[in-house]
């Protein structure tokens, strides 16, 4: 059995623009995993080019890339990925220990409306509580960019609308450019751009006319 | 079971640095018990063929001159197969550029080469002619000592004369597979004593023994060897016997038999712990890999397979693993235990080597893998078969953590998070720490035993050269000779101090038990012979009765106060009854000592002496050499120094080399250990490292966590692993116990230092190895699955 070459992404071109909340829809295997992950410096396309302001992400070193993901680039994982043997507080440190201006863990948790779970372990918190853990862990460090990777995925749809709340203020707060990739077509409502995938490329780009609030979507 | 199956491979192929490190274990813990088993069945097995092939006597027996008339009377004892008259005698020996003196124990061996008694093998060259008078065959071990060659001259001075021989033959016997004067040596210095073996007529001639002997080798029939015994003893009583004994009495077998005894600790035991270690080792890796399985197992479980047939999915994989290990370590332990053997062979002198690899010890080694390796897959299994299976169904929960007492601590002092990660899980962990603990623990304990042997010999060394035997010379006379002799010894050049001392052969006896040793005589005031306990501790010699080692009175059955039957092997025949008037606990040797006048009032004789201690000025040492060779009195020269230097390089040739192996292995198992601890802490944190990783945390901040976990307890195993490795030498000591050695308990600093730093160099190897591991970490993979 010989290795077959599976082309994940294919004649794409992408701007994304400081303070844009964008949703990247499209059903699974459409590329958009892949799209996210070179966006955070996770992978490296096998051609094209990325670049992030003025820095060159293709070809940088394993060590560029961890520095740019250190200081640029804030992650928001399906499954929360929260470090179960660290306190909600601590998780959020882990990364504020990274970067130079932080804000206050602390405040990050109650940017979430958790101030008051700070001392919990992940095993104490729900799964909605757990994800905006991760969006606090993720906006903590204050980044230019926030990415996130199916968040409501694992979540019941009430916790779920939770979750995009909190990511919303933060936009709205912080102006961090905010990617949220999902395969549910109602969460693209609440985007200021809706960039949809299918087979690698880019479907469609749109612009929504207005937006919606989390709370008055329904899946 | 076809898919399973499939799943199998794909699953040893995903594991194999952990599989490679468990197959280690087994194959190094198999490899030690059938190399060491080997070497010591073939020892013994050669041993045996040596002594039959060659004949080995049954019964020795030395007088001072007896007719050759004699011969046939002693052949028609009932019982007798076989007997030799022969002509024995140590003589100086005049080496070739050498000013030492070198004794030599010349050996009649018969006109005719017929089939007879401790038969000659030759290495080199050839048996004497008949009617040559000046050819000899010489020991091997003194050969190669002194790079004697066939065709080289040597000389003699035997009965005031010169002579001279050739070598014509480099031989080897079996009546000297251990190459010392007598029972009073302990160790070999083949530089300074060896055997020649010369034709009868030629010794006959030299010695004034054409028509007699002072020599006799019997073979008996399977016979009561105790009654040929008694019979013999009859006979040659009137000749200046001291007493026939038997083959185990003889010194070369004793000491040969001991040396092969001790092995059979090595052998056994030594490799018996280590496959019990790496059974425990392969225990606690076995249940974690399998642990790490445990969302999959859930998976087929919910998929409808039964928990039998994932419990044979997962024996399959762990009897893959033992049959792996199994395999490479009986390939390895043959070639091993074959090589090791070949070495002892060349280190005894045996004229050839019969290998034995017995099946039933590989079997023993495989099974006891086999069942170590499933026990630790059981554990974990039945863990697994309580899983319920819509466990795979959910995301996975996080795992349940509480702050630890370090986090009380850590509310005064800021500690890092990744110390606190690694505290936490330490503790959410215990089990899992507590076994790499253990497991490393054990490694260390493995080296400290690998050591101990080295360790201890080097103790009795240092006692017995240091402390106990702290002359330069000791002379030891043909005869004994008057008090007066002293007064000539000491105007030898260079002597300093001058210590006589009488020893006499002597069966002692109590009830049934018996023993021939050699009691010694030392004056009050001696400096140069000390009696040192085990303690370090120096024992004067009572002024009346005996004083014996803890061992000879344990063998006698005797304590402080008894009384003991001595029947005196020298002179005429007599039974002395002594008191026993102390008990020490010495570490070499079956010693017997009375102080210097109560000998002699004892044997009824005046001042008499067999030999003398004496302390040289080293700088006149040549001087001294020169004069000393030209004594016709003086039948042999022990150098403390040089038997101190054979010694030691024995113990290098030997010991040296079996610990070498056992230190490989346990530092193999150690190494696999800690690479398997990492590897599985590794894979159970794949998802936090890999979390860590993405946030932007660098390579060098996710490898502190996984080391931190594996540093703490290897740094915790150190010190428990020295205390485990004392209470095995402690276990092990005793069975090491010979008549001739008790194993002092004695772990060096250095052997300790060695295992700390044994530890650190393993943990900074697999850390190595664990970098790698740590850079193909697939950090993409935990955003797309749920675990």
């Amino acid at each position: 059995m010989g290795d077959v070459d599976v082309v994940a992404l294919k004649a794409l071109d992408l701007d994304l623009c400081e303070g844009e909340f964008v949703v990247l829809l499209g059903a699974s295997g459409s590329g958009k995993s892949t799209l996210l992950n070179i966006l955070g410096g996770l992978d490296a396309p096998t051609a094209g080019d990325v670049a992030f302001r003025d820095h060159r992400l293709t070809g940088a070193s394993d060590a560029e890339l961890t520095r740019f993901r250190r200081e640029h680039v804030g992650f928001v994982f399906q499954f929360y990925n929260l470090i179960p043997s660290l306190t909600a507080l601590e998780n959020v440190q882990l990364v504020t220990e990274l970067v130079a201006h932080p804000m206050p863990a602390l405040e990050a948790l109650a940017l979430v409306g958790l101030a008051e779970r700070s001392q919990h372990f992940p095993s104490q918190l729900s799964g909605g509580e757990q994800q905006r853990v991760a969006i606090a862990r993720a906006i903590a460090k204050q980044p230019d960019c926030l990415l996130c990777d199916e968040p409501t995925g694992a979540l019941d749809v009430a916790t779920g609308k939770g979750v995009l709340e909190a990511l919303v203020s933060t936009n709205a707060r912080l102006g961090t450019t905010t990617v949220v990739i999902t395969h549910n077509a109602a969460i693209a409502r609440i985007a200021d751009r809706v960039v949809t995938m299918h087979s690698g490329t880019i479907a469609s780009d749109e612009r929504n006319r207005e937006r919606v609030a989390p709370s008055e979507i329904e899946w | 079971m076809v898919m399973l199956d499939r799943k199998l491979l794909r699953d040893i192929v995903a594991w194999r640095g952990s599989l490679a490190a468990i197959v280690l274990i087994v194959a190094c813990g198999i490899a030690a018990f059938v190399a060491m088993q080997s070497v010591y069945d073939s020892l013994r097995l050669t041993q045996e063929q040596y002594y039959e092939r060659f004949r080995f006597a049954a019964i020795f027996a030395t007088l001072s001159r007896a007719p050759q008339s004699l011969e046939s009377r002693i052949a028609a004892i009932p019982g007798v197969r076989a007997v030799q008259t022969r002509v024995v005698s140590d003589v100086s020996l005049d080496l070739p550029g050498r000013t030492d003196a070198v004794t030599a124990r010349l050996v009649s061996i018969p006109t005719r080469n017929t089939p007879g008694i401790n038969d000659l093998y030759l290495r080199d060259g050839r048996l004497p002619r008949p009617e040559s008078a000046d050819e000899a065959v010489a020991s091997e071990a003194f050969a190669q000592a002194n790079g004697l060659r066939v065709g080289e001259w040597i000389a003699a001075v035997i009965n005031r004369r010169y002579h001279r021989f050739r070598i014509v033959g480099i031989g080897l016997s079996p009546e000297y597979v251990y190459e010392i004067r007598g029972a009073t040596d302990i160790w070999p210095d083949n530089r300074h004593f060896g055997v020649l073996w010369l034709g009868r007529k030629t010794l006959g001639a030299a010695f004034d023994l054409t028509d007699a002997f002072n020599d006799v080798v019997v073979d008996t029939r399977a016979a009561n060897v105790d009654a040929v015994i008694a019979s013999l003893d009859r006979l040659l009583a009137p000749y200046g016997s001291s007493g026939a004994y038997a083959a185990h009495d003889q010194v070369s077998n004793r000491f040969l038999s001991d040396e092969i005894g001790q092995l059979r600790v090595q052998a056994i035991f030594i490799p018996a712990i280590f496959l019990a270690i790496a059974a425990f080792l392969l225990d606690i890796a076995v249940s974690r890999l399998v642990a790490t399985q445990r969302s999959q197992i859930a998976v087929l479980k919910a998929l409808g397979y039964a928990n039998a047939s994932l419990l044979a999915h997962y024996a399959k994989l762990v009897l893959l693993v033992v049959a792996l290990g199994a395999a490479f370590g009986t390939l390895a332990g043959a070639w091993l235990g074959w090589r090791l053997t070949a070495l002892y062979a060349h280190f005894f002198h045996f004229p050839f080597l019969a290998y034995r690899l017995d099946a039933r010890a590989i079997a023993f080694a495989v099974a006891i893998a086999s069942l170590a390796t499933l026990a630790g897959a059981a554990l974990a299994l039945a863990r697994v078969a309580a899983l319920a299976p819509a466990q795979a169904m959910r995301p996975p929960s996080p795992p349940t953590y509480r702050p630890t007492a370090l986090d009380r601590v850590a509310a005064i002092v800021r500690l890092p998070l990744v110390v606190r990660m690694v505290a936490r899980d330490l503790e959410r962990r215990s089990g899992a720490a507590i076994g790499t603990t253990l497991a490393v623990a054990f490694s260390v304990a493995m080296i400290v035993v690998g050591r101990f042997g080295a360790d201890a010999v080097a103790y009795m060394i240092d006692v017995q050269f240091r402390m106990v035997q702290r002359e330069d010379v000791n002379l030891a006379f043909v005869r004994p000779l008057g008090n007066r002799a002293r007064f000539e010894l000491a105007s030898l050049p260079g002597v300093r101090e001058i210590e006589v001392y009488r020893s006499i052969g002597a069966r002692l006896s109590r009830g049934t038990h018996s023993r021939r040793v050699a009691i010694l005589g030392f004056p009050d005031s001696g400096s140069l012979a000390h009696v040192v306990d085990r303690t370090l501790r120096v024992r004067r010699i009572p002024r009346a009765g005996l004083l014996l080692s803890a061992k000879l009175a344990e063998i006698l059955g005797v304590r402080p106060g008894d009384r003991i039957e001595a029947r005196i092997l020298e002179g005429r025949p007599r039974t002395r009854e002594l008191v026993v008037s102390g008990v020490v606990d010495d570490v070499l040797g079956l010693n017997a000592y009375m102080n210097l006048d109560a000998l002699h009032r004892l044997l009824d004789e005046g001042g008499t002496i067999s030999g003398a201690l004496l302390a040289v000025d080293p700088a006149r040492i040549d001087a001294f050499d020169r004069r000393v060779k030209a004594l016709p009195a003086v039948a042999g020269i022990g150098y403390r120094a040089s038997m101190m230097q054979q010694f030691e390089r024995t113990i290098a040739e030997t010991m040296g080399i079996s610990i070498a192996f056992l230190l490989g292995f346990a530092a193999s198992i150690a190494c696999g250990v800690m690479y398997d601890a990492g590897r599985i802490s590794l894979s159970e944190r794949a998802r936090d490292l890999s979390t860590l990783r993405i946030l932007g945390a660098t390579r060098r901040e996710i490898a502190g966590i996984v080391f931190g976990e594996l540093g703490v307890p290897a740094l915790v195993a150190v010190p428990l692993g020295c205390a485990l490795g004392y209470a095995l030498c402690v276990v092990l000591a005793p069975a090491y116990e010979t008549e001739t050695y008790r194993i002092p308990v004695v772990v060096s600093t250095a052997t300790y230092a060695f295992a700390a730093l044994f530890v650190a160099a393993s943990a900074l190897g697999s850390s190595a190895l664990l970098s790698r591991d740590l850079r193909r970490l697939d950090v993409l993979a935990v955003l797309k699955a749920g675990e």
